[in-house]
C-alpha cells in the first residue's frame, strides 16, 4: 500500500491570525483514488487543498508528493492542477485559448495544442465551443471549460475546490456523475473539497471528514455512514438520532428506558456511550408492540417519505416513514440490532442528534435563537 | 409597474438631461457655430482654412502630450502595481501621498516648478555644481545646464501634474483583479513573470486606457504649463486658443481651433481604444 501513496501530509499545522486552522494533520492519499475532504465551512478543508496546491505554506509539517518533500516547490512547478470555486477562467481569452493556456507555456507545437484542446473539449462535451467568449457561457459550461483547462496539462492529481457549489441541483447531479466518469476514464487522483455530504457519499472512494482543523474520520462512504466515529460525523453525514446510552454488556445497550440488542462489543461494562439510530432504520408499529413508544409531535411530507418527530422520554427522535401518522397519536418503535451503532463518548457528545428544536422551527420562525444551534 | 417607473425615472433624470443639454450640448453647438461663421454671422470656411498655419503647433502639442502620457504610463504602471500588491496600511499611505498634491492648487504647483527649474533655481544650481567639475576633469569647456523654457520642462510639468490620473485607474483595476485568476495561471505553470505578462497586463489594459485618456487630453490642450515652463519657444495649441479669446479677440478662429483639437483628440483616443482591446471595456 505504501508504494502507491501519491501525497502524504505529515504533521501539518497552519494558523491565520493566531487562530489554528489546521492542527497537526496526518494523511496519505493513494494514487488514482477519488478522495473527498468533507466538512462545514471553516473546518480547514479548502486550506488543506491550498497547501497541497502550493498556494499556502504550512507553519510546520511536510507535504510529500511521490516520495519527495515539496514544501518549497512553487505552485507552477507542482504536477497538480486546481479547479477553483468560481472557475477562475481568463476573461480576456476565449474557450480555446483558456484550455490552451497551460500547453502554450510548455512550448508545445501548435498542432499538438490543437489536438489536445479538441480532445479535452470532447471529453467535457463542449465540441464547437472553441471561439466562444467566456462571458457568454453558462455556469455549467464554464465549469466544463475549467475542467478541460486543468486536465489539458495532464496533471497527476486534480484538486477540486467545491467545484459544483455554484450550479443548480439538477446540473450538480449530472456533473457529479460526469466528474466521476472522467476520473475513472483518466485514472488520475481527484482530491475533492465539499460541504455537501450527499455529493461526498456518491462520488468518493475515500472520505475525510474534517471539523475544527482536525480529521474526524477517514473511511469509505459506507464506513463513514454506517460506523461514524463520533456524534459530529454521525450528525454531519445524513440525519441521525444520537441518544445517550449505557453498554450493559457486549451486544447489549440500554437507552430510552429499554435494553436493545446490538452488534457492537469491546466497551467497558456500564460504559456511557452515544448511540446512533438512523431515521430510516426505525420501524413504526402499534404502541403496544413497540420496544419503546412515544407521542408524535409533528409530521412533515418530504416527497419520498414523511419526517415524523416522536417524543420518547423527553428526547425527540426523527423517524422517516412512508406511512402517515396522526400528530398526537402514540406509536411504538422497533429497532433491529443492525440499525444500532455505538460510539465512544467524545467532545461532540450531547451537541448533535436531538430533534427537539426541529419541530419548533415553524412555531418560532421569528425567534433567531432557534437557528443559532443549527449547523456551523 | 412598467409605466410608472418610466415616468419616475424620467422625472428623476430630467435635471441631469437639462444639465447635459445646457452645459454640454449647447456649448459644443456654440463652438461649432463660431467655428463656421465670420464676424457678421455668415457661414464660412475661412477659419478652418486659417488653421493650416498652426499645423506645426498642433503636431507639437500632440507630440508633447503623447510623450508626457507615455512617460506617465512608464512611471505609473510599476508604481500602481507595487501599491496594489502591498499591505492595506501601506496602500492607504501611498495613495494619500499620491492624492495630496492634487489638493494643492494647479497653478501653484506649476509655478513652484518654475522656481525649481529656473537658471539660478534649486535644481539647476545643484546639477551644475555636480557637472562643472566633471567637465573640468575632462578638459572641456563647461556649459551650464539650462532647464526652464525647454520642451523637457513642459513635459515634466505635464507628467508631474497629471501623473495621479494615470496611477489611479491602473491601481484600481489591478486591485480589483480576481486573485484566483493569478493563482489559476500559476497553477497551469506560469512563473511570476509569465503571470504578469499573460494575466496582469492584459487584464489591466482597461485601466491603462482610462489613464491614457485622462493624461493625454489635458496634456494636449494645456496652456498654463507651456507658458510657465516652456517660455516663448514652446507654444502649444492651448496657448494659441487662449490668445484668440483673451487678447486677439478672434472668437471664430479660437472656436475653430478648439473644434479641430476636439476632433483630433477624439481620433487619438479612438485609435488607442481600437489598439488596446476588441471588447474594450473602458472605465473612466
Amino acid at each position: 500500500m505504501a508504494n502507491n501513496e501519491i501525497i502524504k501530509l505529515k504533521n501539518i499545522s497552519i494558523s491565520f491570525d493566531e487562530e489554528k486552522i489546521i492542527d497537526n494533520m496526518n494523511l496519505y492519499i493513494r494514487d488514482k483514488e477519488f478522495i473527498t475532504f468533507l466538512g462545514p465551512s471553516g473546518c480547514g478543508k479548502t486550506t488543506t487543498l491550498r497547501i497541497i496546491a502550493g498556494f499556502l505554506q504550512p507553519d510546520s509539517g511536510e507535504v510529500i508528493f511521490d516520495g519527495k518533500v515539496i514544501n518549497d516547490v512553487p505552485p507552477h512547478k507542482r504536477q497538480l492542477n486546481t479547479i477553483f470555486q468560481r472557475y477562475a477562467l481568463f476573461p480576456h481569452l476565449n474557450v480555446y485559448e483558456n484550455i490552451a493556456f497551460g500547453l502554450r507555456l510548455q512550448k508545445i507545437s501548435e498542432k499538438e495544442i490543437k489536438e489536445t484542446v479538441t480532445e479535452m473539449l470532447s471529453l467535457v462535451n463542449l465540441k464547437g465551443f472553441e471561439r466562444r467568449n467566456i462571458a457568454s457561457l453558462s455556469g455549467g459550461q464554464q465549469q466544463r471549460v475549467a475542467i478541460a483547462r486543468a486536465l489539458a496539462v495532464k496533471p497527476k492529481i486534480l484538486l477540486l475546490d467545491e467545484p459544483l457549489g455554484a450550479l443548480d441541483l439538477k446540473l450538480r447531479k449530472d456533473m457529479q456523475v460526469e466528474l466521476k466518469n472522467i476520473q475513472k476514464r483518466l485514472g488520475i487522483t481527484f482530491i475533492y473539497v465539499t460541504h455537501d455530504q450527499e455529493e461526498a457519499l456518491s462520488m468518493s472512494d475515500t472520505i475525510v471528514v474534517m471539523n475544527g482543523g482536525k480529521i474526524q474520520q477517514i473511511g469509505t462512504p459506507l464506513d463513514i455512514y454506517n460506523e461514524p466515529k463520533n456524534a459530529f460525523v454521525a450528525d454531519f453525514i445524513g440525519e441521525s438520532n444520537i441518544i445517550e446510552g449505557v453498554m450493559r454488556a457486549d451486544f447489549w445497550v440500554e437507552m430510552a428506558g429499554n435494553k436493545f440488542k446490538c452488534l457492537d462489543k469491546g466497551f467497558g461494562v456500564d460504559e456511557e456511550v452515544d448511540v446512533v439510530v438512523r431515521p430510516e432504520d426505525v420501524d413504526i408499529v402499534k404502541a403496544e408492540d413497540g420496544m419503546i413508544s412515544g407521542k408524535v409531535t409533528s409530521i412533515t411530507f418530504k416527497g419520498v417519505h414523511y419526517e415524523i418527530i416522536v417524543e420518547i422520554k423527553g428526547f425527540k427522535w426523527m423517524i422517516q416513514s412512508t406511512d402517515y401518522q396522526e400528530v398526537g397519536s402514540t406509536i411504538g418503535l422497533v429497532i433491529e440490532p443492525d440499525a444500532i451503532h455505538i460510539m465512544k463518548k467524545s467532545e461532540y457528545s450531547g451537541l448533535y442528534g436531538d430533534y427537539s428544536s426541529f419541530s419548533e422551527e415553524f412555531d418560532e420562525l421569528s425567534d433567531a435563537t432557534v437557528y443559532e444551534d443549527e449547523d456551523e | 409597474m412598467g409605466k410608472k417607473s418610466t415616468l419616475l425615472s424620467r422625472v428623476i433624470g430630467a435635471p441631469y438631461i437639462l444639465w447635459a443639454v445646457l452645459f454640454i450640448i449647447v456649448p459644443i453647438g456654440m463652438v461649432a457655430y463660431y467655428a463656421f461663421t465670420d464676424a457678421t454671422g455668415a457661414f464660412t470656411f475661412d477659419n478652418m482654412l486659417e488653421i493650416g498655419k498652426y499645423t506645426d503647433t498642433f503636431l507639437l502639442s500632440i507630440w508633447l502630450g503623447l510623450l508626457a502620457t507615455v512617460i506617465s504610463l512608464v512611471i505609473a504602471y510599476p508604481l500602481a502595481y507595487i501599491i496594489a500588491n502591498s499591505g492595506e496600511n501601506r496602500q492607504k499611505i501611498m495613495m494619500m501621498l499620491i492624492m495630496l498634491p492634487m489638493w494643492m492648487n494647479f497653478l501653484l504647483r506649476t509655478y513652484s516648478w518654475m522656481t525649481i527649474l529656473e537658471d539660478n533655481g534649486l535644481l539647476t544650481t545643484a546639477l551644475n555644481s555636480i557637472i562643472e567639475p566633471l567637465f573640468q576633469a575632462l578638459g572641456k569647456e563647461f556649459e551650464p545646464i539650462h532647464l526652464i523654457n525647454t520642451r523637457g520642462a513642459v513635459v515634466l510639468g505635464m507628467v508631474y501634474n497629471f501623473l495621479p490620473y494615470m496611477i489611479l485607474p491602473i491601481y484600481t483595476v489591478i486591485l480589483k483583479m480576481d486573485r484566483s485568476l493569478i493563482e489559476a495561471a500559476q497553477d497551469l505553470g506560469c512563473n511570476k513573470l509569465q503571470v504578469f505578462k499573460n494575466i496582469t497586463i492584459p487584464l489591466s489594459l482597461p485601466g491603462v486606457v482610462s489613464g491614457f485618456t485622462m493624461v493625454f487630453v489635458p496634456s494636449v490642450s494645456t496652456f498654463y504649463i507651456s507658458q510657465k515652463l516652456g517660455g516663448t519657444g514652446t507654444t502649444l495649441i492651448g496657448d494659441i486658443i487662449e490668445t484668440q479669446f483673451q487678447t486677439a479677440n478672434n472668437f471664430h478662429l479660437g472656436a475653430s481651433l478648439s473644434f479641430v483639437l476636439m476632433i483630433l483628440i477624439f481620433i487619438c483616443l479612438a485609435v488607442m481604444n481600437k489598439f488596446s482591446d476588441e471588447d474594450g471595456e473602458v472605465i473612466i
